[in-house]
């Protein structure tokens, strides 16, 4: 047996209204996309995402990891293996990414599902996380949004068994971006739909179907990757899927995702699935794929998640241009992340499981969580006598704060403040939160975040954001 | 230990300053000696070459070590050393003039405190990005961590801060050697911009570059330099935890402000700060800095500043005057010279010489300094005969 245990999703909470764009002034309540914010790209997303796909699951059995994205911030350096670390996953798991492909998440998945078939991993964290940019007045600007999904893949305990896949693979130069490119490149709109998107697509699924002598009106969830809304519902309609199957492609809400975009329409898809359904992902790029899922037990027994609604719930609008530009790095700045060489390579590797891990250390002695780890006991003065103590998943409380109005951020002040995690006591940014709704005592939980680009590499630390419901880890 | 052990035996002869400001023209060099010759002048040593033994020098931002004060002041053949502990750093150094001296190994040493941060090309605090943790690394984000806590437990608030800012502007009209010489209004405080909530632009120190020097000597020597020398009471540093990690810290004080206090006092023999102290020279890095500082170190009940702050206790003419030449406010915080800034002050506070903010008869002078996230408090007290 193989099939999905457990999903999880992340929505930048940035809603960009599209009539913003360019500058203009956009009007209340119009179509908006999700937008990644300046202390967001694919790997923090990611971490959210499987963070909420591994509530309630222990996360010492994970074997393998494996990141699909298209906008992996390095060119060299494993994406995968960074995540795994943020996760405070155990060290001998496989980790791969998957790239440079819009069918990178579903790529992820069809190899998960082979190693559990294979036998060589009995559960394997599968992550798609993406946040392309388009460049400014382009249609791709208009048409991209940002997320990730994820995937807990295993051999027992599936929610949604895996049944069929069949994957097209052809060459063809429709988008792309190139070594020195900052922006997604298309070539003529009409042909990457009517040679690409629409033929390939239907090719991918006609081949699935086949192989499984289902009829497409046997799905009852159809998931269909979609460059814009007219040629999803194009498509839709050449493939006979009915209106109820197909669901919300979030046009205007979510926009498209890229190699997240098919995986968040399915973790959506499986919020609401019943046992007994079926469920087709059908997901495009230099040819297409389509997957196909039995639901056997109820969704529901998993402990409450977030999924995409909960994330499309929670949003914080933006309307100005200048803020998305400066967010993304695309304002024009006097001041050059890039011009220094960038933190300690040693350092960074000494404190890689506190800073990336977020992990603490409990006193044997006294009990007392600390962070970062030190020698000798803050509270006790035990000496080298603790446990590691992971904090990414615990709830906190704000001690005390200021509002810093210096750090560079397109929307200041930044929050920062002691936040109480147990017994520990951390200095960090609260993300998330207005400064006026700023109070001593308010409930906290964790997000990885990009911090800064010092020596212009993505440099990762956790910052605390207001407590939500589901709360961070079932009691 | 004997906490009384430095009590009465070393006196400062002779105490200089060089302007703080904007030194653009001035080398860290060039501020020593200016320090250090007035110094000189002060205890009528006319041969430094022969009659200082050792130097003690602090300072947090210099790249060149003990050699900058030597090479400056062309002290050779000596033990010159220097000593960095955050903003308590001249405090320090002063007091391991002092320990010299009291342990017998010399009779007549220097201290300069000295920093140039002006030279670095910000006007406010660099953005530290060195680490991805506990950013931003600001003073003023660092100090204000206790605004919200006390705020919420004693009713205090902005305005409460804004007096000591607009105390420490006037007092800094009457210092010659101030950087900012101007008054300022409560209004003018809660309408700057803001640094770091609740500090706006004046609740913070002004940023200058500048030095000052003390000559110490052994007090049976004192008379020989001077008729009214002024000498050690207590000096003491005193370490604590980053209070940013400290699991038990309710940000309501500076826990080595109490720690330096107690400790002082008892080597001082002070029983009643508020009534036993004539002046003081507090750290005022940010105003509510100051005003902690007024509780920390017993010169009223904690929770009770903002009440004494509105009666005007701590202001010239108050009860017990505070940053008489206009503190770190006015005169700016170059980190190592602040802590000898304000024993100059103290000695010329208690040998009545301080001009237009002459202090009425002051017996026993505080000075104090809190470093670091803070995590070091240094005090020292001066008396007359």
């Amino acid at each position: 047996m193989s099939g999905i245990a457990s999903y999880g999703a992340y929505v930048p909470e940035h809603r960009l209204a599209l009539g913003a764009l360019g500058g203009r002034r956009a009007q209340e309540g119009g179509p908006e996309k999700a937008v990644a914010w300046n202390d967001e790209d694919s790997i923090t997303m990611a971490v959210a995402a499987a963070a909420n796909c591994l509530r309630g699951f222990d996360r010492q059995r994970v074997d393998a990891v494996y990141f699909a994205s298209t906008t992996q911030p390095f060119r060299e350096k494993q994406a995968a293996a960074l995540v795994a670390r943020a996760l405070d996953l155990r060290r001998d798991i496989h980790a791969a990414d998957f790239a440079g492909s819009l069918r990178a998440g579903t790529d992820a998945l069809r190899a998960a599902l082979d190693a559990i078939r294979a036998g060589s991993a009995r559960q394997v964290l599968v992550i798609a996380s993406d946040c392309r940019l388009g460049a400014p007045g382009s249609g791709l600007e208009r048409s991209s949004g940002d997320g990730a999904a994820a995937f807990l893949v295993a051999d027992v305990d599936v929610i949604a068994e895996f049944e069929s896949a069949h994957a097209i693979s052809d060459e063809i130069v429709d988008l792309w971006r190139g070594e020195h490119d900052d922006f997604v490149h298309s070539w003529e709109e009409r042909f990457v739909v009517q040679e690409g998107y629409e033929p390939r697509l239907a090719e991918a699924v006609a081949g699935l179907l086949d192989k499984t002598g289902r009829k497409i009106g046997d799905f009852r969830h159809v998931v269909l990757y979609g460059p814009d809304a007219r040629s999803h519902a194009e498509v839709a309609q050449r493939l006979g899927v009915g209106r109820d199957a197909l669901g919300d492609p979030l046009f205007g809400r979510l926009g498209n995702a890229g190699a997240s975009f098919a995986p968040l329409l399915l973790a959506a898809a499986l919020e609401n699935a019943r046992p007994g359904e079926l469920v087709l992902v059908a997901n495009y790029g230099d040819g297409a794929d389509a997957l196909s899922f039995a639901i056997c037990d109820p969704v529901d027994k998993l402990s409450p998640r977030r999924g995409l609604s909960w994330h499309l719930a929670r949003r914080r609008a933006v309307s100005q241009y200048d803020r998305y530009l400066e967010a993304r790095g695309l304002a024009a700045s006097e001041w050059e992340a890039s011009s220094s060489p960038g933190l300690s390579a040693t350092i960074h590797h000494r404190e890689r499981d506190a800073d990336i891990g977020f992990r603490g250390q409990r006193c044997r002695r006294c009990q007392a969580v600390q962070f970062p780890p030190q020698r000798v006991c803050e509270t006790c003065f035990a000496k080298d006598d603790f446990d590691a103590y992971r904090l990414s998943d615990r709830a906190g409380r704000l001690v005390t704060y200021t509002l810093d109005y210096f750090f560079p951020t397109p929307n200041p002040p930044t929050v920062v403040g002691i936040v109480e995690i147990d017994s520990a006591r951390v200095h960090m940014q609260v993300s998330g939160l207005d400064a006026a709704d700023v109070r001593i005592g308010l409930p906290l939980e964790f997000a990885f975040r990009r911090i800064h680009r010092v020596g212009g590499r993505p440099n990762y630390y956790w910052k605390a954001t207001p407590l939500a419901d589901p709360p961070a880890e079932p009691a | 230990m004997a906490r009384d052990g430095i009590r009465d035996k070393v006196s400062i002869v002779g105490a200089g300053c060089c302007a703080f400001g904007e030194n653009w023209n001035q080398s860290a060099s060039d501020m020593i000696v200016d320090a250090a010759y007035e110094a000189y002048a002060d205890a009528g040593i006319e041969d430094p070459q022969r009659q200082i033994e050792a130097v003690f020098t602090g300072s947090l931002y210099s790249q060149a070590g003990p050699h900058e004060c030597a090479d400056a002041l062309k002290l050779f053949d000596k033990p010159v050393s220097m000593v960095s502990n955050y903003c308590a750093t001249g405090t320090d150094a002063f007091r391991y003039g002092v320990m010299s001296i009291a342990a017998g190994m010399y009779d007549t040493v220097l201290v300069v405190g000295y920093d140039k941060p002006k030279d670095r090309g910000v006007s406010g605090p660099s953005v530290m990005l060195d680490g991805v943790r506990d950013l931003p690394k600001t003073p003023a984000g660092w100090f204000s961590l206790c605004a919200a806590t006390y705020f919420e437990k004693y009713g205090a608030g902005r305005e409460d801060l804004a007096r000591i800012a607009v105390k420490n502007h006037h007092n800094g009209t009457l210092a010659p050697k101030s950087f900012l010489k101007r008054e300022i209004s409560i209004a003018d405080v809660l309408n700057a911009r803001m640094i770091s909530w609740p500090f706006g632009l004046y609740d913070c120190a002004a940023q200058t570059d500048g030095a000052a020097a003390v000559v110490l000597t052994r007090r049976d020597l004192a008379r020989g330099f001077r008729d009214d020398p002024v000498h050690v009471k207590a000096v003491t540093i005193r370490s604590g935890p980053n209070p940013q990690k400290d699991p038990g810290n309710d940000f309501l004080s500076w826990k080595p402000n109490g720690w330096a206090a107690r400790d002082a006092y008892a080597q001082a023999g002070i029983s009643d700060p508020r009534r036993q102290i004539g002046v003081a020279q507090v750290h005022d890095c940010f105003s509510l800095t100051e005003l902690l500082a007024y509780e920390d170190l017993g010169f009223c009940d904690k929770g009770s500043a903002k009440e004494h702050i509105s009666a005007g206790a701590f202001e010239l003419t108050g009860e017990l005057p505070v940053n008489t030449d206009g503190g770190l406010k006015t005169f700016g915080h170059p980190t190592g010279a602040t802590g000898v800034r304000m024993l100059y002050e103290n000695t010329l506070q208690l040998q009545g010489r301080a001009g237009a903010r002459q202090v009425a008869n002051p017996r026993l002078a505080l000075s104090h300094n809190l470093g670091g996230h803070p995590t070091a408090c240094g005090i020292a007290i001066l008396g007359r005969d």
